[in-house]
């Protein structure tokens, strides 16, 4: 603080210290600890609150591991979340380690504007362009069935949906940090592991991914994390079958009425994501500093 | 590649066209890979804009019922689309607003402390980042409700810019990183104040990653789905505006306005980028 | 002459390291005054304390007469030269010179014309649009002495600036820098780690050692007089025979080294049984028996050709290297590796300083 007021003055010192204190205060921990509270209260009539019913309490939390179809849809969630972040990443991984240290510098230009464009328009219209694309009557099954691969026309919808609708929504979460943390991998070191006679699986697993593993742990979490809180994606192209938890929040607030619920469904997902990000920074032992670029 | 000596020196002759084939395996299998690449992230998109010029009256290319530009049209006249498009242009305004002050502060704020109490501070700025939007929508939104406010326009620009201020708060954070210290004490040396050192000397430095942040800002702000879900009230932004369209009857009209979007934003990015680039030729550090 | 600046019993600690021993200094108008020592010295300190960055622990600083306490960098009448010279990056040449008179609210016309002046003073006339990363490194060298300049301070700091170029700049820029301070008439402090440079420009040299001030002199004294064993090790070349001071007679120390007995010029205060040690510089060294009686023998190991002069390195007997500069005429009769060398030098050419 001291040095804040001595680098730019008392004025535009204590203008930067108000504007921090009004972010972090005001816009993340006072939701969040808010959240917290509200969570740990029963769902009461306007009445009802000051009462000998208004005290603390884990029901919400307990509720949730009781319902057993909540229950399911959780850990179904957790699964299929990791299930994206492992596919994310065997997908972009080539195509990451290609534009580090094979393509040239123009390849890499015309490439990087190539991957970008699709994300220029947003995770809604993204989900929407497969909503299309996946229809019963849509275009993939008219093709498929057409070259004779398929007999009938499959239901993509469901779980099949959703992990393509996903893997393409967070393609460049996990592509660029691998991509930025391989391409400061000496090219050298590759040449001579090879040089030493190793095989390219060899190369890779002992020299360029211990090499990227922040960047792998990186794309790993952002993956996770938005795929653990995404809403459009279970909702255009999942199935009855394949709710998400985000599905279940939001009933909460907006058709069941029980925000403090609902509050207490959000808390476990934001405390999952929070452990996973912790776990993934321990296993990948890389700092939270590297994580955020 | 291949390391063994007594191979190297006597090739079997009659494997030589399989052995090719071999060497070349990794190419195809590379090539191929290449090819689903690009055909998987560009496929959705080619279908959606496709669908636009279909005149069948549920977005898709399957039957083709005659090439229109009617949907173009209907667009336009699509009342309830400019009504949402306005309100997400002033929601993304007003998240500017509020991110691009507060995250540079952050960002020097975070540049003048030492190292221990930094890490704190740092992990606390980007932990909304790692927090599910409909986490930091439904926190929003609880807080507000102690105060009597509803979900709306403000609780949305709230609820947007306590994450997108932290992007903001990165950017700036990664140029400032790049700083020469030396330049203000130069500046103070010369006999200018503290303002003037951060008017004239800072602020030109910073200039060009105020500027990315806040191309980046809007575009959060302006894509963002999952936390405005939760405090938009009865508001309906553009994407609320698109994702309830599945609902309520989807038409190519929502692919039309996908297209415009992407021509929009592909043209503002290559603006962008032309102009970074000549900024970068003039002025080279 | 008048004091330009004082510092009056300095002090300076950064936590518990302490940067700058209690010293005390006077620099007079319009001198060219260096401060000389190895990095870590302290000197640097001396020089942001002067500029205002810091305030000293202890001790005042005087500037024309003014106490500085409370007066903040920019509110004082120096000006200084940074080491990375600082030149902002986004501005053009002339709004660099000219910031400091842009700050005090020139107008915008009249800053340009004394830009161009000084353009004009350090030889870049027509410079004035360029950006500074179209400049040469001794061209932006000039700049920042230009802008520097265009605050028409009393005193210039000038921290190690030249330290970034090669040889040959260095060299010419020398010479400039020296010029420059002659025509302007403004007193220039400069801080080195590279005595020849220091010898080179400077009116007056103040040498220090972690932290503390060793000596105030002007480079010939420096030189033929070090007060301490630092400065007579650090500023230039010496031998270094160490004993006991056997006697004094006629202002000559008398001491017993296990390489001989060697007649010196006794620093003051050197008494009769004081641990001394016998400065000699190698120039002052000469091949064979010359006049004066101190004597050394020993064995040639090598000659380094250095162009004027070739360096003989030696070694007596108890396995002490000694260095002689050989002028060129001796070079002819210089002996080859190996050989056995009588070396001798002049008491008056070697001074005797007690140990600490």
């Amino acid at each position: 603080m001291h040095s804040l007021v001595k680098r730019f003055g008392p004025g535009l010192g204590s203008l930067i210290l108000l504007g921090v204190a009004v972010w972090l205060v005001g816009m993340v921990l006072a939701p969040n600890l808010m959240m917290l509270d509200f969570s740990l209260r029963p769902n009461l009539t306007p009445a009802q609150i000051g009462g000998p019913d208004d005290h603390y309490t884990l029901v919400n939390f307990s509720a949730l591991f009781a319902d057993p179809v909540h229950r399911a849809i959780f850990f179904k969630t957790i699964w299929a979340s990791a299930l994206v972040m492992l596919t994310t990443l065997v997908v972009t991984y080539p195509m990451a380690f290609w534009l580090a240290k094979v393509a040239t510098h123009r390849a890499v230009a015309w490439v990087t504007v190539a991957l970008i464009i699709p994300f220029w328009i947003n995770e809604v219209l993204r989900t929407l362009a497969w909503y299309i694309l996946l229809a019963f009557n849509g275009p993939l099954n008219v093709v498929l069935v057409g070259l004779g691969i398929l007999d009938t026309p499959m239901r993509w919808f469901g779980d099949a949906g959703v992990l393509a609708g996903m893997v393409y929504a967070y393609i460049l979460f996990m592509l660029f940090p691998v991509y930025n943390s391989i391409s400061t991998l000496d090219s050298a070191q590759i040449e001579a592991a090879r040089n030493l006679g190793a095989s390219t699986i060899q190369i890779h697993r002992r020299i360029v991914i211990p090499h990227a593993k922040a960047g792998i742990a990186t794309g790993c979490v952002f993956t996770f994390m938005l795929a653990a809180g995404s809403y459009v994606a279970p909702a255009l192209l999942g199935a009855p079958g394949s709710r998400w938890f985000t599905e279940v929040i939001y009933n909460w607030f907006f058709e069941g009425g029980n925000w403090n619920r609902g509050a207490a469904y959000a808390l476990v997902l934001l405390t999952l994501c929070m452990v996973v990000v912790m776990a993934t920074l321990r296993i990948f032992k890389v700092n939270l500093a590297d994580v955020a670029k | 590649m291949t390391m063994t000596l007594e191979g190297a020196a006597k090739p079997p002759r009659s494997n030589t066209a399989f052995a090719s084939i071999l060497a070349a395996l990794p190419r195809i299998i590379f090539a191929v890979y290449m090819a689903l690449f690009f055909l998987y992230l560009f496929l959705p998109l080619v279908v959606m804009g496709l669908a636009t010029f279909n005149a069948s009256k549920f977005p898709t290319v399957t039957p083709w019922l005659g090439t229109t530009l009617d949907w173009f049209a209907a667009l336009w006249a699509d009342q309830a689309m400019w009504k949402a498009l306005r309100l997400s242009i002033f929601i993304g305004l007003g998240v500017i607003a509020i991110s691009l002050p507060i995250g540079t502060a952050a960002a020097l704020f975070l540049n003048s402390l030492q190292d221990r109490s930094r890490s704190f501070f740092y992990a606390l700025m980007v932990s909304p980042l790692l927090t599910p939007g409909v986490a930091i929508g439904i926190a929003t939104l609880v807080l507000w409700r102690q105060a009597g406010v509803g979900g709306g326009t403000l609780l949305i620009v709230l609820a947007q810019a306590s994450f997108i201020t932290a992007y903001v708060m990165l950017m700036v954070a990664a140029r400032l990183q790049r700083f020469d210290r030396t330049l203000e004490d130069a500046a103070i040396g010369l006999g200018a104040s503290r303002l003037m050192v951060f008017r004239r000397i800072l602020l030109p430095y910073l200039k060009p990653s105020l500027l990315a942040a806040t191309f980046i800002a809007f575009l959060q702000s302006f894509e963002n789905y999952n936390t405005t879900l939760f405090v938009r009230g009865t508001e309906t932004p553009l994407t609320v505006y698109i994702a309830t369209k599945v609902r309520t009857g989807l038409t190519p009209a929502v692919n039309a306005l996908g297209l415009v979007l992407i021509a929009l934003t592909v043209i503002a990015a290559v603006a962008f980028e032309l102009s970074r680039r000549s900024s970068q030729r003039t002025a080279k550090p | 002459m008048t004091r330009s600046v004082e510092l009056i019993d300095i002090e300076m600690t950064f936590g518990i390291t302490r940067a700058v021993e209690k010293l005390s200094v006077t620099v007079e108008s319009g001198e060219f005054f260096s401060i000389l020592g190895p990095s870590g010295c302290g000197k640097t300190t001396i020089l942001r304390l002067i500029a205002g960055f810091m305030q000293p622990t202890a001790g005042r600083i005087l500037i024309g007469g003014r106490d500085m306490v409370g007066i903040g960098a920019n509110q004082r009448p120096t000006s200084m030269i940074f080491q990375s010279l600082a030149l902002f990056p986004l501005m053009p040449v002339w709004e660099n010179i000219a910031f400091g008179l842009e700050v005090r609210g020139v107008p915008k016309a009249a800053r340009r014309r004394r830009a161009e002046e000084l353009l004009d003073l350090i030889a870049l006339p027509g410079y004035a649009d360029r950006m500074v990363h179209e400049l040469s490194g001794g061209q932006k060298q000039r700049v920042a002495i230009a802008r520097a300049l265009a605050v028409e301070p009393q005193v210039l700091l000038l921290d190690e600036p030249l330290s970034a170029l090669d040889l040959k700049l260095r060299q010419h820029m020398r010479s400039e820098l020296r010029s420059l301070q002659k025509r302007t008439g403004v007193t220039f402090i400069y801080i080195t780690h590279d005595q020849s440079e220091a010898l080179a420009m400077s009116d007056r040299v103040a040498v220090m050692s972690a932290g503390i001030l060793q000596q105030v002199a002007t480079p010939r004294e420096l030189y033929a007089n070090p007060r301490t064993a630092f400065v007579a090790r650090f500023v230039g070349e010496t031998n270094a025979f160490s004993g006991k001071v056997e006697r004094i007679a006629d202002g000559l120390a008398v001491v017993e080294t296990e390489h001989g007995t060697f007649l010196g010029r006794g620093a003051a205060g050197l008494k009769a049984g004081d641990a001394a040690t016998v400065y000699v510089r190698p120039e002052a060294i000469s091949l064979g028996t010359g006049a004066g009686g101190n004597g050394l023998d020993a064995l040639a190991e090598q000659l380094e050709f250095e162009g004027a002069t070739a360096m003989l390195h030696a070694r007596t007997e108890g396995g002490q290297p000694v260095m002689a500069a050989l002028p060129h005429h001796r070079l002819t009769d210089a002996p080859p590796a190996g050989a056995r060398v009588r070396l001798s030098f002049e008491p008056a050419q070697a001074l005797v300083l007690a140990h600490a």
